[in-house]
């Protein structure tokens, strides 16, 4: 198998300031031009310069064979963006070389360019051009790309006015019929409905196998890792920790060692009126796992910060689909009807045997109630990642659209 | 016509795919002139969604590209002509032919809008539009480049509305009229040279934002757009001659209204838009590999 992308030693360094201030001010630039001259003085005595520096990315190498489909997996800031951003020419490595071959075609956006007051016609065109269409191109596959987008009926309407599934559908009926050697895909999957997911899966396998193109593919969606990629490299820190079969890779990534998230709470906003109460909260997957998975065992743990006593209290946590649908909620009140909390720092835990949720990652809403009436309340307080298991004992997972609870069934046909 | 005869059936040689190379540069980038055609048609369609974007949702719609310039020149012909008194001050060679205020207020207008909106909007095209520069690769020069072409789109219609009013004041229009085309393509790469070095500093230095109009202002006032600037001290004629627009201005008035050419003026301007435009090119293409990473 040839080679269509091969990258060697490709490493990137952001100055903090630019990346998190996202922008300089000149007075900025003024200020480092005066001590600069201080800095080159304390860079010579080797002290200097690396404060300030971040890389995203280490000595990055790795092949990519023709035709083969690349999954890159890694927690959030591992570097998967950046990667794929520098593979698309859209910002340039620090160090290091990558070469492509091939026409190359990038979707780290799904509608990039879109402009809400064009018709949805207008923008197939605009969209098209910027990801390198010709108009003749574009011509051709306008009738193609409209059916597949299902949205025959309001090409002539502005798309600011299209339903969000709509305009997801239109960008990535664009996108997918690019006809590029090498593509570039980042979490575009993860919106859109179910059933139109499946279409997009189902056309990159088709670009992929059928038509022999090399797909470099991001996701955190690891049941289409699994079922998309014959490759998958695992970034971590800035660095490839694996690479290889998919299935190992995608073990390694989910059995990683990873502190249980937590957050602090207490300097979180609040509505007016509430004692900042909740100070802390933290997942922790069953012994021996790193991670909580579907339908599997967590502990949530919450410490609190309790000022004066609080009666007949209740402790309930809420999750969001990444809808903002609220899909599940656990109450201490369910339970033990309310408690007593005396004053003073204490840690309250919440065990769940079986968390019947389908994988993916959910919001928390956390919220502590006295005598029924809300008494500390944290909107988004935390992220909980759930992973995916194989619950069902068949490999099958809930789609998008039948819902979230997961829930064996004995079945006879 | 007959169709061209396909070539002889031959073995199909696997076209070989185009490599490219991803690497570090630093120092002066060249520009890729084989990418710009390849992407020319981005271009267009990014000019042409620049124009079309402008009047939706408007009831008047294109009527817009008409009105504005007109009632630029009502009101300038009211406050700068009659109120100030600019049109008394007219060359005598204009008033000598009957040539009205408004008329030689609306040359400069023109030439000035053009100038104007193209550095303006020009030079916050980059920060407008940094979901383009983060997301995908096309060649960033095309950004601010489109909407100079946009803001040219407006000056053709304007210009339109020119001759409509040359021929309502029954002036006729010299021969030197085919050079306008010249002048607009001048006044554009001047705008296109200044847009490339404003877009990039306000791309990472977002003072530049509010210093820019600012500049634009200050700029219009030591350009004869509303006025005759035609100072009778030598030297006062000298420095004014330092701004390419004060040259691209009265080029404009001597090419549709047969004011006297200063072709020092015009030797000048040419002179500086060429340099302007290089190092615009040169700076843009010097900083475009950061902007994907401070938009």
């Amino acid at each position: 198998m040839s080679t269509a992308i091969s990258i060697d030693g490709i490493s990137k360094c952001y100055q903090i300031g630019l990346k998190a201030e996202k922008y300089l001010t000149l007075r900025d630039t003024i200020m480092s031009a005066i001590k600069s001259p201080f800095r080159r003085l304390a860079g010579l005595r080797g002290d200097g310069p690396q404060e300030g520096m971040f890389w995203a990315l280490k000595d990055i190498s790795f092949d990519v064979g023709r035709g083969e489909v690349m999954g890159i997996i890694g927690r959030n800031g591992a570097g998967k963006s950046t990667l794929l951003k520098i593979l698309s020419r859209i910002t340039e490595p620090t160090e290091g070389r990558a070469k492509l071959k091939g026409r190359v075609a990038s979707l780290l956006e799904v509608g990039t360019g879109f402009h809400p007051e064009l018709t949805g016609r207008e923008n197939v065109y605009l969209n098209g051009a910027i990801m390198g269409m010709r108009k003749a191109e574009i011509d051709r596959k306008f009738d193609e790309i409209v059916a597949f987008a299902e949205t025959e009926k309001f090409l002539d309407t502005p798309v600011k006015r299209y339903s969000s599934g709509m305009y997801v559908r239109l960008a990535f009926a664009v996108a997918a019929h690019l006809e590029p050697e090498i593509l570039i895909v980042d979490e575009v999957l993860a919106v859109g409905d179910q059933e139109f997911q499946k279409k997009c899966l189902g056309r990159m396998q088709q670009v992929a196998q059928g038509d022999g193109r090399t797909v470099l593919f991001v996701s955190h969606n690891m049941g289409a890792v699994r079922n998309l990629c014959d490759r998958a490299v695992y970034l971590r820190n800035g660095e490839v920790d694996q690479i290889g079969e998919t299935d190992s890779v995608v073990d390694a990534y989910l059995n990683s060692t990873i502190s249980a998230e937590e957050s602090d709470l207490l300097k979180r906003p609040r509505f007016p009126g509430f004692l900042h109460t909740l100070a802390k909260f933290t997942v922790i997957p069953p012994a021996g796992k790193a991670r909580v998975v579907a339908g599997g065992q967590a502990t949530f743990e919450f410490e609190l910060d309790v000022k004066e006593p609080v009666h007949n209290a209740c402790l309930g946590f809420m999750f969001n689909s990444d809808k903002g649908y609220r899909v599940l909620g656990l109450n201490s009140r369910l339970e033990l009807r309310g408690v007593t909390l005396e004053p003073g720092r204490r840690t309250v835990r919440c065990k769940v045997d079986s968390l019947p949720l389908k994988p993916g990652r959910y919001v928390m809403d956390i919220e502590i109630r006295s005598n029924a009436r809300p008494y500390d309340y944290v909107e988004h307080a935390s992220v909980v990642d759930i992973e995916f298991d194989d619950f069902y004992g068949t490999g099958e997972m809930l789609w998008n659209y039948e819902g979230s609870v997961l829930h064996r069934a004995t079945w006879e046909f | 016509m007959q169709a061209a005869p396909s070539p002889p059936a031959t073995e199909a040689v696997p076209a070989e795919a185009p490599e490219f190379e991803i690497r570090p540069r630093s120092g002066w980038v060249a520009i890729d002139f084989k990418e710009l055609m390849h992407y020319r048609e981005l271009l267009y369609f990014l000019t042409w969604r620049d124009v079309k974007v402008r009047y939706k949702q408007t009831v008047l719609g294109f009527a817009w590209a008409i009105i504005q310039p007109v009632m630029t020149v009502i009101i300038q012909t009211v406050i700068f002509g009659t109120v100030a008194g600019f049109a008394s001050r007219l060359p005598q060679e204009l008033k000598d032919r009957h040539i009205p205020y408004s008329l030689f207020n609306y040359a400069g207008v023109l030439a000035w809008t053009l100038f104007a909106t193209g550095v303006g909007s020009g030079g916050t095209s980059l920060m407008n539009q940094q979901n383009l520069l983060t997301k995908i690769y096309f060649p960033r020069l095309f950004v601010p480049t489109s909407v100079i072409a946009a803001a040219m789109v407006d000056t053709l219609i304007s210009l339109a509305m020119f001759f409509v009013l040359m021929a309502c004041y029954r002036v006729v229009p010299p021969w030197t009229i085919v050079l306008i085309p010249a002048l607009l393509l001048m006044t554009a790469l001047a705008a296109m040279g200044m847009a490339y070095v404003m877009a990039s500093l306000t791309v990472t230095y977002r003072d530049f934002r509010f210093l820019l109009p600012f500049m634009v202002s200050t700029w219009m006032a030591i350009s004869p757009v509303g006025y005759p600037l035609d100072p009778h001290r030598q030297w006062i004629r000298w420095l004014l001659r330092l701004n390419p627009m004060y040259g691209i201005i009265n080029a404009f008035r001597s090419a549709l209204l047969k004011q006297h050419w200063d072709f020092p003026g015009l030797a000048i301007a040419i002179a500086e838009v060429g340099a302007i435009l290089v190092f615009g090119l040169y700076y843009f293409k010097k900083t475009e590999r950061r902007f994907a990473d401070i938009a």
